[in-house]
Order: structure tokens, then sequence, then C-alpha cells
């Protein structure tokens, strides 16, 4: 079993108008099951009310399965017994960094989830120290963070789940706040995360182009899993992921019109050397 | 009704240990009917500015007027320039708050003290602009999608008859459809009343695509003003100061850089199309003239 096992999950909320009684019932997910191996970077597509979110949820207890069963690392997420040591292993990053720092200053900040787990004071300060260095923030340790940027900030949240030394880290669209500079530094910290610390991620964005280094992508379509695949096989699919609501990166695009032109380019393109290279390889061809 | 910055800045907290000057010496004509992108990294002065634009704040110097009149003259109508500059602010759908969505949009024109019939009128007509059918305008706002509950929210701004609209990044958190829907309607707006667009983005491929004229600011300061396609030539430039350019620029430089004789100052994937297919019929036709 991997480091998060979901099998035939199905999550149903209870709509009720303002005097509570039930107007219908809603199925976010349903029928979703998925295997996560330790160490995988997964990034999770679909349109606004697909389910994405809810599905992250899951993934460390803050909602519990209507039908079905969530594992992380082993630990069914319905068993209360767990729930901390799940919320320890799984931790998640929000969209709006502003609304998940609470510390004056940014190793306090930082500091606050292994305090919460009675760490010893002098582990604190080394993980705090260590965390702030894999997101590259540690020159900012004794800033107040309302002193810093969005992706400055954001990188301080990510600092505060690394510290309490999560297997996995789940991502709910980390940038669609920031600007492009701010967003590059989530994704650099982020992948780095991943290569050097092994930490399974799970990304959940809107950004065609911040999937393209993932292992696995999972594109979710009314609460089921839609399509699969590495980033190359679902970046394929343009139409079918316009259908979906989506598009694919400028250049996945630019490439997959060129072919509709006549112009021989491959599909899933997914970084401009690649079409570089196969602008070489057309070239060639036409003369 | 064009509007006129002269020298204007901005110090948060002035003659305090805290002063920061957000704003320096900004100097824009921004006459009727253009489309403007406003871009810039977080903290570059963005939000300020647009705010100065419809009153909220007041410069710390320099003078700002609209249809020639000094906004910060005694005898000027703030409530009407309030009006006329219509702002979105990020996440409008926040201020939602009406127990059904015609009635939500009805709230601003009321506070004009127009007729009800006027008030509907407009209500109806702004709903329309950004494409939400009748079907919807007795559900309650926040059993909308994210996408339609932002349109609600522009529509509220749009029923102000605002002739400056301004939006500070519209988009985001949406789906690249719900993304595409809110800018293709604006866009479209743009052209059937000639209002000014001011849209604040952090998105450059969305920049590229719709507007006329880019400003780009940084440390308060204007660092570009110019045509998409001027600016993006400096794409170095922009990434030091946070930006970048549509990623489509970057691959037509790239075939540049690899001695092909195309143009790189492409800032569209229709640009670009346009310009590898005339490349390569270029090709077949020296191919059999050879």
């Amino acid at each position: 079993m991997g480091i998060i096992k979901v099998k035939d999950l199905i999550f149903e909320y209870i709509r009720r108008d303002e005097e509570g009684n039930v107007e219908g019932i809603t199925t976010a997910i349903d029928d979703i099951n998925l295997d996560i191996e330790q160490g995988d970077f997964v990034s999770v597509l679909g349109h606004n009310g697909s389910g994405k979110s809810t599905l992250a949820k899951h993934l460390n207890a803050i909602l519990y399965p209507t039908e079905g069963t969530v594992w992380v690392d082993g630990k069914d997420t319905q068993n209360n017994e767990y729930i901390w040591d799940i919320r320890q292993t799984a931790g998640m990053v929000f969209q709006n960094p502003d609304n998940q720092i609470i510390g004056q200053v940014v190793e306090e900040d930082v500091g606050f989830g292994p305090e919460n787990m009675g760490v010893l004071t002098k582990e604190i300060w080394e993980r705090v120290d260590e965390s702030l260095k894999a997101v590259g923030m540690y020159e900012f340790r004794k800033y107040s963070p309302n002193k810093l940027s969005g992706g400055q900030k954001q990188r301080v949240s990510i600092a505060g789940v690394i510290a309490m030394h999560p297997k996995c880290i789940i991502l709910d669209e980390p940038t669609a706040m920031l600007d492009p500079k701010g967003r590059r530094e989530v994704i650099r910290a982020v992948r780095a995360l991943n290569d050097v610390e092994h930490i399974t991620v799970i990304l959940i964005t809107h950004y065609m182009d911040e999937v393209i280094y993932s292992d696995k992508v999972y594109v979710m379509d009314k609460g089921k899993i839609a399509l699969h695949g590495t980033p190359r096989e679902i970046f394929s699919k343009v139409e079918r992921l316009k259908e979906l609501r989506l598009d694919v990166p400028q250049v996945t695009l630019l490439a997959h019109e060129l072919k509709e032109a006549g112009i021989p380019m491959p599909d899933g393109i997914l970084t401009k050397e690649e079409f570089a290279a196969a602008f070489d390889e057309c070239v060639n061809r036409a003369i | 009704m064009p509007i006129i910055l002269d020298k204007v800045s901005h110090v948060y907290g002035e003659d305090t240990a805290m002063a920061v000057t957000a704003l320096k010496n900004i100097s824009l004509v921004i006459p009727d009917g253009q489309f403007i992108g406003l871009i810039g990294h977080t903290g570059s002065g963005k939000s300020t500015l647009i705010q100065h634009l419809n009153g909220l704040i007041k410069a710390t110097s320099g003078n700002i007027y609209f249809n020639g009149e000094d906004i910060d003259a005694d005898d000027f109508d703030k409530k009407r320039l309030r009006s006329k500059v219509g702002l979105v602010f990020q996440y409008p759908e926040h201020q939602l708050f009406e127990t059904d969505v015609f009635s939500d949009v009805c709230y601003g024109p009321k506070n004009l003290g127009l007729t009800q019939k006027e008030i509907q009128l407009r209500a109806y007509e702004a709903l329309k602009l950004v494409g939400i059918e009748d079907e919807y305008f007795y559900q309650s706002p926040f059993d909308l999608s994210g996408g339609q509950k932002r349109r609600v929210a522009i529509a509220g701004v749009l029923a102000m008859k605002p002739e400056v609209l301004i939006l500070d990044e519209p988009t985001a958190g949406l789906d690249p459809e719900g993304r595409d829907e809110i800018l293709d309607q604006i866009s479209k707006l743009k052209k059937e009343t000639g209002i000014t667009v001011i849209l604040v983005s952090h998105s450059m491929e969305d920049v590229a695509k719709y507007v006329d004229r880019i400003i780009v600011m940084n440390r308060g300061s204007v660092m570009f003003d110019d045509e998409p396609k001027e600016v993006f030539r400096h794409c170095e430039e922009l990434e030091s100061v946070g930006l970048a350019a549509p990623q489509v620029t970057y691959i037509m430089k790239k075939l540049r850089d690899n001695g092909y004789d195309v143009r790189d100052d492409v800032t569209t994937i229709e640009e670009a199309k346009t310009e590898i297919i005339r490349y390569f019929s270029n090709l077949k036709s020296a191919k059999t003239r050879g």
C-alpha cells in the first residue's frame, strides 16, 4: 500500500434551506480510487466545483468519507485515534497565505506546528532552521510576516508544514494569489522538497504549466477522475481537456494548433526546448 | 471621460517613523475607450494607484484630473466620480450579500436615488452584459458557481453605468474556462459600450491577449507604458522585477536564437501560429523555386 490509498470514496453533503429543511443531496466525490506511492509528485486538475478540494480535505482527515475508506500511511482516517498522526503525516497548505500565518515573527510561525506536537525546544529550533532553509526563507527568519511578499509568505506556510516532518504535503492552489515570481519561487520550493527530501507532493492547481514536472496527473470532473496519466499523456488530449473546462500550457497549445494547420508537430510538447527540437525536425522534413 | 495624473505621489503613514512611499511621481493620461493592462509584482503600487483613480485614497502630492476637473478640489463631487469610475476589487464575490441575484445588482443604482423602474432596467442590462441568464435572477447568489458569482459582482458595478471600469485580478482562483468567460465578456462589453477598462493582472498571457496598452509598475514608479508587443520585448527587465513575458514570446525567441528567421515580438498564440505558418510556406515556395 502507498502512502495514500483511497478506496471507493464517496462523499455526499446535504443541502439545507434557511429553516434547516433538507433541499437535496450533492455528491461531491463519486467513487474515487487512488494509490499514491511515497515520493510521488502528483497533480490534481479540474474546474471549479469538480471536487478537487473536497478530495484534498479527505487526505488529512478534515472531511470523512460518506462511503469507502481513505488510508494515510496505512491508517484509516475515520479512526479517531489516528487523527493527529494523520494530520502530522499529511500536511496541508491553502490558497491564501494571509489566512495561514499566525506568528509575529517568521521563525515563531514555523515553530508553531512542532511546538504543538510537544517537540523539545532545542529540536524545535533545529526543525525551524532546516525547514526555512528548505524553502529558501532562512535569511528572513527574524522578519515580521506582514513585511513579506505573497510568494515569500506562502513559502513560510510550507516551511510551517514541513517543520512537522510530514511524509506528504498537500497544496490546494498555493499559487492562485501570487505574481509570476512568487509562483516560480513556490513551485521551485515544492519541487526541491520532492526531489531532495522525497516528500510526497499532491498539488492542486489551475495553472497548467505547474503540472509538467509531476509524475502523475489526475483530472477531476463531477466528483470522478476523468483522466489520469503522465503530464505528456494528459496534455496530448487538448480537445478533451477543453471539454473539461481546462486548457494546456501555451507551448502545448501552439504545437497542437500548428499540427491542425498541417505542420507535423507531435502531441504533448511540454517545454520550449522540446518545441524547438520538434521545430527543427519539421523544418528538416520541409526542405 | 479622460483621467490625467500629474506627478502623483502617495506615502502611507506620512510623518511617522513607518512612512512607506507607495507611488512616486506618477504622470499618466488615460484617454476614453482604451483597454489597459496594469501589471507589476506584489507590492509594486498597482492597488494604491487604482484606488486613487476613484478617489478612495488621496494623493500625498500631485493632482488627478477627471474630465478636466481636479478631484481634490473642494467643490468636486466625489460621489459622482465614484459612480463614473467603477472599481471591482479582488474576490468581489465576497461582497455579495442580498437574498437573490437581482436585488444584489440593484443595490448600487438604488443608492444613486434613481426611480424603481430605472434601477431595475439597469440591473437587467448589467446582468445581460455579463452573460447571466434570467433563470438565475431570483436564485441566491451563494448557490452559483465561482465564475457566476464573480460575474454577478461585476454586474453590480456595471449597474452604476461607469465610464471607466477597473478590475483588480478578476480571474484569480478561477478555472481556465471561467477565466476565459470573464475576460471575453469584459472584452465584448468594452467593444459594445466603448468604456475604458483597466485590468490589473498577474497573468501575462491574459494581458497580452486582450489589452491595447500595458502599464508596468515597479516600486511605485511606471517602468514601461506601451503596446503589449513593445513591453514584452523587454523580457529580461520584466524578469528582474518579478514579472515575465507570455510563454509564447519565449518560444519565438528560442527559435530565433536557434537561427530561424522568425519574428520574436509575438505575444499571443494566434500571432505565433500565423508567423510559423508564414515561415513554412516561405520554405515551401523557396523549395519549389529552387
